[in-house]
């Protein structure tokens, strides 16, 4: 099995010695519940090993090449904490958007939040926000990180061993948060680095919630291995909006976990974009909708450029009946990127009535793109209304001749034709604000010239 | 402005312009007319640059410049304009940015400053009212769910905005009820000047009662056989194609 191989991966010696350091006796005060998490996750994740194109979910993404340079345990306090260049924090600062920005450094918050009336603002009653480092040790809250079953689910089991920090919200029944909360997460260090984040966020009965969070690094040469989890819970009617702009740059490898679980009537709409830079970007969204009546909105678009490996795989599982999913993934590939989609529904023998969505439609520029695109249907329900559809296309000839013949350049008639496509998923995007900075982040990378 | 001379071209090696032969000067309206086949959009395609067609033999000369030498987008920069036969909907794009963007690219090629927002506008909105161009399509996505005869009332609306020296109509009347013909043929009357030039591809003769041409060319089989003046319109509309087909027949036989 991959105990003969795993040696070979100096991040695998890696994480075995810092999860000895971890749970030596005495090395932390968190609950016997977590350090039972923690331990039964990390016999998991030894069992596992990384993954490799074996795995069924990694067929298409073959992350060996990133595994052979060796990273070290990022330590709070010490990695990245120091220079955050000033020019990287402005670059995430979306124009024209009124909310409450907090910066977390390598997954670390420094306590901070911006946006109000003296700089300092003070969030509306009934919405909390902490550093996971004190939720997990406050023994009301430390409930949230004791989940222990992630399954075969690599990372997610990594996560669950090691994390430390990461960002904790929780909007009490019935508390609204005036504007957005802007989170950022900048990624820097001085050494090679595996950070790895976990977030829980609780949108409590009646609750509504706007999060945009912003994913940035500064590395250089050096490669930071970002392995983040986020567990959202939307209690009934909560709605929450969950809005992610991952432009971190070449030296990232990022892999992205998000599961979250509906409870009756809540709704929840995540836009996830994806720009040109981190070397490998795997997105694992999961939408568990554990109630009736849910209603769930997935918009996605990844913009894959250079030698990056962008890869989406959704899961929406329909537990309960009369829920509603809507799914919508747009990509383009340019030069010789690689996208992967995988779309899962899966619609559980109770789920009856339900209505689940699911279109992935990508533009393939260049002929050294490729794209893998793979809806995954598993019904198990008789009254449902399910359906998916997946095209891969080039430009269209008669449209770029078109725009060509009323004086418009080749480049730019492909730069248009690139926006409007991606016009469907951006269009979705509520906040007029960040809908015009996503779209000037497309046409900024949208290269003059296509090989 | 344009002479085209033996013009040759071919689509996937099939042969459809056959040495065909034009000239048309500034301030002239020539209609072109002629069976299905004959190379009417062909020609136009050629003209404009539409990259399946390839030229195998003749020349178009355009204000001096070898036209063919040019790519589509600097034909149109020049001053050619193709209103299509089938406008494209572009969804996502939309139309005023479309022409925002032609416009700025056809100033900049000619080293003219770009029209700053409010001069657009103004621009816009005075196009508008001359084409009688609904204000509400302006903001919409490029064609995406316009009628047939909103699509050509477009095309007609950009031939305003972008007032090029040479337009050419590629059966622009195809799919139009009477009050659209109309409201298109009276936009184009009050582009016509003696500055420009319009090529007139139809199959009707009915355009013409409206845009009345200087010169009716009958195109058959990659060839204009037959050059007059409007009553030729008529006397084709009339009689139709098929004593043409007889001639162009007899003519080969004689040749034989």
């Amino acid at each position: 099995m991959s105990l003969i191989q795993e040696p070979a991966i100096p991040l695998f010696e890696e994480v075995v010695n810092g999860y000895t350091l971890l749970s030596a006796p005495g090395a932390n005060s968190e609950s016997s519940d977590l350090r039972r998490a923690r331990q039964s996750a990390f016999d998991r994740f030894r069992q596992l090993g990384f993954p490799s194109i074996k795995n069924e979910d990694w067929k298409y993404t073959n992350i060996t090449r990133f595994l052979k340079d060796e990273y070290a345990l990022s330590v709070a306090g010490k990695d990245g904490r120091g220079v955050v260049p000033e020019g990287l924090l402005s670059k995430a600062v979306i124009p024209g958007l009124d909310c409450y920005q907090i910066v977390l450094v390598n997954g670390v918050w420094d306590g901070k939040i911006a946006g109000g009336a003296l700089g300092v603002a003070a969030l509306p009653g009934g919405i909390q926000l902490l550093s996971v480092a004190a939720a997990k040790q406050d023994p009301t809250l430390s409930v949230f990180f004791e989940k222990a079953e992630w399954g075969n689910q690599h990372f997610a089991n990594l996560n669950t061993a090691l994390f430390t920090d990461g960002i904790f919200i929780r909007a009490d029944a019935g508390a609204t948060l005036d504007k957005p909360l802007h989170i950022v997460h900048l990624f820097t260090g001085d050494r090679n680095l595996l950070v790895q984040p976990r977030h829980v966020w609780v949108a409590g009965r009646n609750a509504e919630l706007s999060v945009i969070e912003s994913v940035l690094s500064a590395t250089g040469d050096i490669k930071i291995w970002v392995n983040s989890l986020t567990e959202i819970i939307a209690h009934t009617d909560a709605r929450l909006d969950h809005t992610v702009i991952q432009m971190a740059g070449a030296g990232v490898r990022l892999v992205n976990q998000t599961t979250v679980r509906q409870k009756k009537q809540s709704l929840y709409n995540n836009y996830t974009f994806t720009l040109p830079g981190a070397e490998l970007v795997r997105n694992d969204l999961q939408a568990r909708l554990e109630e009736d009546h849910t209603e769930t909105h997935l918009y996605g678009l990844y913009l894959a450029a250079g030698g990056q490996l962008i890869d989406n795989h959704t899961l929406v599982d329909h537990q309960k009946p009369h829920c509603f999913s809507n799914e919508l993934y747009k990509g383009v590939l340019l030069e010789q990127s690689t996208g992967v989609f995988n779309g899962k529904v899966y619609v559980h023998p109770d789920a009856q009535k339900t209505n689940a969505f699911q279109q992935n439609n990508n533009l393939v520029i260049s002929k050294k793109a490729t794209i893998d695109s793979k809806p995954e249907l598993e019904i198990f329900a008789d009254d449902v209304k399910c359906s998916h559809g997946s095209t891969v296309g080039q430009f269209s000839e008669d449209a770029l001749f078109y725009l060509r013949a009323r004086g418009i350049g080749e480049d730019t008639a492909k730069a248009l034709l690139i926006a409007a496509f991606a016009f469907d998923v951006t269009e979705k995007i509520k906040s007029r604000a960040v809908e015009t900075y996503i779209n000037e982040l497309i046409s900024k990378h949208i290269p003059v010239t296509h090989a | 402005m344009l002479i085209i001379k033996n013009l040759h071209a071919e689509v996937e090696g099939k042969q459809i312009l056959k040495g065909l032969d034009l000239k048309v000067n500034a301030g002239e309206v020539h209609a072109i007319m002629g069976p299905n086949g004959a190379g009417k959009s062909s020609l136009a395609s050629v003209l404009a640059g539409r990259e399946n067609f390839e030229v195998t033999e003749g020349e178009v000369d355009f204000e001096g410049k070898n036209l063919l030498d040019m790519a589509p987008e600097d034909r149109a920069r020049e001053g050619v304009f193709l209103a299509f036969q089938y406008p494209i909907e572009i969804p996502g794009v939309s139309n005023i940015n479309f022409l925002k963007t032609a416009l700025g690219e056809i100033r900049a090629y000619k080293n003219l400053p770009p029209l700053d927002a409010k001069a657009f506008l103004q621009l816009s909105k005075e196009k508008q009212k001359l084409v009688e161009f609904d204000a509400k399509l302006v903001n919409r996505s490029l064609n995406e769910g316009f009628s047939g005869g909103e699509k050509k009332r477009n095309e007609i609306f950009q031939l305003a905005m972008l007032e090029p020296s040479l337009a050419i109509l590629d059966e622009t009347d195809s799919g139009l009820d009477i009050d659209a013909l109309r409201i298109v043929s009276k936009g184009v009357n009050k582009l016509r000047s003696d500055k420009n030039a319009f090529i007139i591809i139809t199959h009707y003769q009915r355009l013409l009662e409206y845009i009345v041409p200087d010169f009716v060319h009958v195109l058959y089989d990659g060839r204009i056989v037959k050059s007059g003046t409007k009553e030729l319109a008529l006397e084709l509309e009339e009689k139709g194609y098929d004593w043409l087909k007889e001639q162009s027949a007899e003519k080969e036989a004689t040749t034989i």
